[in-house]
């Protein structure tokens, strides 16, 4: 059906046969690795630029405004200018801090969002590890990542840091439940973990057109659960200027605030790219039935095209919610998980796997 | 030596400093980072091993659960400037002749086991086989203590609620 899409796993090989004819297999491990690291950390650094860039447009759309406007056409490099900005500042040393946890919590944050886009895949052919646990993998490695928060705001020997910490401890926890139920409904349907299968089983329609109801039901959960799972607002508790300062990353500064500010903004991304490869078919194009020559021109547009402008497209509607909600209490951000979306999501999985065991799906 | 061996090096020698680290390290948070250690490299071991699903629990349920919970605990009740007292003397010679005697048995067995390599093929772990075994009732099934399993944590859960439920002393009497 998508046979001639073009497969990214060409090149890849093609790469792969050219290293390991011009050294021993060993070194072409090595090698590759390398290249693959330094792909993703150019892929990072591009992606944070963008994304903060977005933000403040989208923001600024939100409010009526125009937003960055001076440095470079658009304000385009107005990231870039804010970037070098925050290479030069000062790092703060805080004393009676715990330097060796403080200086290590950023990197726990942007350690394991590394490890989860290693699993995504971005394109036909195009991932890093397509392992046969595959979403388990990400939630299993993104369930780390709060553990950087919580040292971070506890090491800081801060008030503010500390009771950021706790907020965004007990609000990621709560929230990882639904998250991993509401994945947990599309596995149902696929009947696979692996990335590259879910996305084989959507090659006739998404699963949320194919899921009838309740798979729209369990993608909307997904999209609020893994809002506050991400810590952005309208549940930023754990930063809330307002009242917090900035929460658990009051005192950093420089370039370990940076990593926190990254780290924040590629969850987003991973969340945002699970959403696109879960609920609506990853890479695939947009095919109707029985229009044949619409879904012939679809096929042309790029794969990866495909898998950005559907990711981007639930960035926005997250940065939507966060520009358009007021900020939750603690109280009723745990009500709504614990009292609201967890039953919610209970008995949506058993409805999913009713469906399922009677054949009723598409 | 191979990359997997190159690998199988390092990641048992994080496990091996950390482990150590864990129990002499006189702060709480740190002592616990370092456990977190010990667990992430443990799970690197399973990835090591192909056995992809076990790595997963491991970090979910170890890293992401059991440790989180633990730094919780400590961040609502240690302050950062606490440390543990020094252990007496006695303490240490105790652990420490512990410590030997245990090295010391456990590697004999070890090394006076002869273990011979297997030469069939690494079989890919199958969610599915998993699943079925899980809640099967035949003889490869483990449906008993998957399901004993269930009500020890559905009474823990219930003992945890009665524990953290507020006394309402006003109202007692009506209910």
């Amino acid at each position: 059906m998508n046979d001639h899409i073009y497969d990214f796993s060409q090149l890849t090989r093609h790469i792969d046969e050219s290293l390991r004819a011009a050294m021993s297999p060993t070194w072409a491990v090595v090698v590759e690795l390398v290249i693959i690291g330094l792909v993703f950390l150019t892929f990072y650094a591009l992606l944070g630029l963008f994304l903060v860039y977005a933000e403040r447009k989208v923001c600024a759309l939100m409010q009526n405004r125009i937003g960055p406007n001076r440095v470079g056409k658009w304000g385009l490099l107005q990231t870039i200018a804010d970037l070098l900005k925050l290479l030069t500042k000062e790092l703060v040393y805080i004393e009676r801090a715990d330097k060796f946890l403080f200086n290590l919590a950023p990197f726990i944050v942007i350690i394991a969002s590394f490890m989860a886009i290693a699993a995504i895949p971005f394109a036909k052919g195009l991932q890093a590890i397509d392992l046969n646990i595959g979403i388990f993998y990400i939630i299993a490695v993104t369930s780390v990542g709060v553990i950087g928060i919580l040292i971070g705001g506890w090491a800081s020997n801060s008030k503010y840091s500390l009771i950021g910490a706790m907020r965004s401890g007990a609000q990621v926890i709560s929230y990882e439940l639904s998250v991993g139920l509401s994945l947990l409904s599309v596995v149902i349907f696929s009947g696979s973990m692996q990335l590259s299968e879910i996305i084989r089983s959507q090659a006739d329609g998404w699963w949320i057109f194919k899921g009838h109801i309740p798979a729209f039901i369990a993608f909307l959960i997904y999209l609020v659960a893994a809002t506050a799972e991400i810590n952005r607002g309208p549940f930023d508790l754990a930063e809330a200027e307002s009242e917090l300062t900035a929460g658990f990353h009051t005192e950093y500064s420089g370039i370990k605030f940076a990593f926190f500010f990254l780290a924040e903004y590629i969850n987003m991304f991973i969340v945002a790219s699970i959403a696109t490869t879960m609920f609506l078919g990853g890479w695939l194009p947009l095919h109707i039935d029985h229009w044949a020559a619409f879904n012939r021109v679809m096929d042309y547009i790029p794969s990866i095209v495909w898998f950005f402008a559907k990711t981007f497209f639930i960035i926005y509607v997250i940065m939507w919610f966060k520009w358009t909600f007021p900020r939750l209490r603690i109280d009723q951000l745990l009500t709504l998980e614990w009292k609201y979306l967890l039953p919610l999501n209970l008995i949506n999985t058993i409805v999913i796997a009713f469906i399922v065991m009677m054949g009723w799906h598409f | 030596m191979s990359l997997s061996e190159i690998m199988f090096y390092i990641l048992a020698a994080v496990i091996i400093v950390f482990s150590i680290l864990t129990v002499t390290s006189r702060r709480v948070l740190r002592a616990a980072v370092y456990l977190l250690f010990v667990l992430v490299a443990t799970a690197g071991m399973y990835f090591l091993l192909n056995y992809q699903f076990m790595a997963a629990v491991q970090l979910t349920l170890y890293a992401g659960g059991i440790v989180v919970l633990i730094i919780f605990s400590i961040l609502l009740t240690s302050h950062i400037s606490h440390r543990f007292e020094k252990p007496p003397l006695w303490k240490i010679l105790a652990g420490g002749s512990t410590f030997v005697f245990g090295t010391g048995l456990t590697l004999w067995v070890l090394l006076s086991h002869v273990f011979t390599p297997s030469s069939q093929k690494a079989m890919e772990v199958n969610m599915t086989e998993i699943g079925n075994h899980l809640l099967s009732l035949n003889k490869e099934g483990f449906v008993l203590p998957f399901e004993v399993i269930s009500i020890l944590l559905l009474a823990t859960m219930v003992a945890a609620i009665i524990i953290a439920k507020k006394e309402d002393n006003t109202k007692s009497d009506e209910i």
